[in-house]
C-alpha cells in the first residue's frame, strides 16, 4: 500500500512526512517527527496524554488520524518553552509538585493551555473541567489544580 | 495494518464508497473508528471521510432544530439556540474528545457511551441517511433497532423538535467518575404538558439494554396525568420493564435495574 504524503506546521515549524494509511497523528509524531512528548496511554481516548492542540483546540492525537490535519497547525509540548525558559505553566507544575511519575504531564499541560489561551482566569471548576478528560494515577489531581491556578495568577486553596 | 483512506468532497460521494464495500467504516471525529483502528479490528480495510459542509451545519433559528452529523458536541455546547441540548453534550467525555466527537457518531457509540443518543432519542428525532438506496428519513428508534445493520449508510443529520420549556425536556448521567465517567445508567424524559396534562411523554434510557431504549411503560404511566407523587411513583416502578441491561466494569445488570427507577423518580421530581 502506497504511503501518503503529508505537510502540517508542528510547533511553528512546516514540517513534510509519508505516512500509511489509517496512521495516528501521535504515531506520525513520536515515530515520523520524533517529537516524544505526546504520550501513548490508552488509544481509546480515555486518558489524555497523547492531548494536542490542533489549530488552538484541544484533541487527542491518538483517535485523529494524521491525514486530516494537512495543513493545519499543531502544537505539543515540545513547542511550549520559551527558548531556555520553562513555559510559566511548566514552572508552576514543577513549583507546585504537579508530577510525579510525569506521564501525563504532558496532556496535562496541553489542556492546561487549551484552558488558558481562551480563558486567562479560569475559576478552580472551569480548571477541574479542563482536565477531565486527562487521567492522573499520582498526584490526586490538587496540585496539578492548584498549578494550573497559579499559572493563571489565581488563588491557589489548599 | 494499513488501510485505504477515501476522502470525498460531498456526503453522497462519500456514502456511495460506504455502501459499496462492507469493510468501509465512515471516519466522523475519529473517537470510534480510529479507536478500533488502534485496537487492531481487522474488520475495517478502508476509511472514508467526506468533507462535506452540509454535515457540519447547525440550524437552531426555528421550532425545529437539524444538526448535520459532523457537528461537534464544543460546538452544540458554543451555540446558545440548543441550550436544551446543553446538559447531554457537557456529560460527554471532556474537551478534546468533546471537540472530535460527533452527532452522528454517538449514534454509533456502544454502551456505556451514546449520551447524546438517549436525549435525541426522548426527543422523537428523525435521522437522515444516505446509502446506496438514495437518502431518507427514519425515526431515530427504527435506526437504533437495525444499528448493527447501519455501518454501509452514512448519516447526514439529526432533526428534532424543540422542547417547548426547560422544564419539558430533563437529562440525567450517573457516572461513578466526575465530572467524566462511561455511564452506569442515561436518562433523558420529555413530558409536553397539555392542559395540565403529560401528552406525548418520552422517556429514553441508555445502559439499560444493547441500544438506548424507550421506557414504554413508564411513559403509559405518566400520559395523561399531571406530574404529581403518585405519577411519578408509577412512572419509576414502571421504569425497568423491558430492559435488558449487562454487567461491565462500571456496574452491574443487577445494580443497573435497582437504581433506574430511584433516578427515573429524581429525574421527573427535579431533584438534584
Amino acid at each position: 500500500m502506497s504511503k501518503i504524503p503529508l505537510q502540517f506546521r508542528h510547533n511553528g515549524r512546516e514540517v513534510a512526512i509519508f505516512v500509511d494509511g489509517g496512521t495516528n497523528l501521535l504515531v506520525a509524531l513520536r515515530e515520523l517527527i520524533g517529537d516524544m512528548t505526546p504520550k501513548f496511554g490508552c488509544g481509546q481516548g480515555g486518558c489524555g496524554t497523547c492531548s494536542v492542540l490542533i489549530d488552538g483546540e484541544l484533541h487527542l492525537s491518538c483517535l485523529t488520524l494524521a491525514e486530516t490535519v494537512a495543513g493545519r497547525s499543531i502544537e505539543t509540548l515540545d513547542g511550549m518553552k520559551q527558548g531556555p525558559n520553562l513555559h510559566p505553566l511548566q514552572r508552576a507544575f514543577a513549583d507546585n509538585f504537579a508530577a510525579q511519575c510525569g506521564y501525563c504531564t504532558p496532556g496535562m499541560l496541553m489542556a492546561a493551555k487549551a484552558l488558558l489561551d481562551r480563558n486567562p482566569s479560569p475559576s478552580r471548576d472551569e480548571v477541574i473541567e479542563a482536565i477531565s478528560g486527562n487521567i492522573c494515577r499520582c498526584t490526586g489531581y490538587e496540585p496539578i489544580i492548584n498549578a494550573i491556578l497559579a499559572a493563571a495568577g489565581g488563588r491557589i486553596s489548599a | 495494518m494499513a488501510v485505504t483512506v477515501k476522502t470525498f468532497a460531498s456526503a453522497s460521494e462519500a456514502a456511495g464508497a460506504l455502501s459499496s464495500d462492507r469493510s468501509a467504516r465512515y471516519l466522523g471525529g475519529g473517537t470510534l473508528v480510529m479507536r478500533a483502528l488502534n485496537e487492531g479490528d481487522v474488520s475495517i480495510s478502508t476509511v472514508v471521510r467526506a468533507q462535506d459542509q452540509a454535515l457540519a451545519r447547525i440550524d437552531a433559528s426555528g421550532p425545529r432544530v437539524t444538526l448535520g452529523a459532523g457537528v461537534t458536541f464544543a460546538r452544540v455546547l458554543a451555540e446558545r439556540d440548543l441550550a436544551f441540548l446543553h446538559a447531554p453534550a457537557r456529560s460527554i467525555g471532556g474537551p478534546a474528545v468533546r471537540n472530535m466527537g460527533t452527532v452522528g457518531g454517538n449514534l454509533f457509540a456502544p454502551n456505556p457511551y451514546g449520551d447524546f443518543t438517549v436525549a435525541l432519542l426522548a426527543l422523537d428525532t428523525t435521522v437522515a441517511v444516505q446509502g446506496g438506496f438514495g437518502s431518507r428519513d427514519i425515526g431515530i428508534e427504527e435506526f437504533l433497532q437495525a444499528r448493527d445493520r447501519q455501518a454501509g449508510t452514512l448519516v447526514l443529520s439529526v432533526s428534532c423538535t424543540r422542547p417547548a420549556s426547560t422544564e419539558a425536556f430533563r437529562y440525567r448521567k450517573i457516572a461513578r467518575i466526575k465530572p467524566k465517567g462511561g455511564s452506569v445508567v442515561t436518562l433523558a424524559a420529555h413530558l409536553p404538558i397539555s392542559g395540565g396534562r403529560i401528552a406525548g411523554a418520552r422517556i429514553a434510557l441508555g445502559s439499560m439494554a444493547p441500544t438506548q431504549i424507550r421506557a414504554r411503560a413508564a411513559e403509559r404511566a405518566l400520559e395523561g396525568r399531571s406530574l404529581d407523587a403518585t405519577t411519578i411513583a408509577a412512572a419509576a416502578s414502571a421504569a425497568t420493564e423491558g430492559t435488558s441491561p449487562s454487567d461491565n466494569a462500571l456496574g452491574s445488570a443487577w445494580y443497573r435495574r435497582e437504581i433506574i427507577g430511584v433516578h427515573l423518580r429524581r429525574l421527573l421530581s427535579g431533584q438534584e
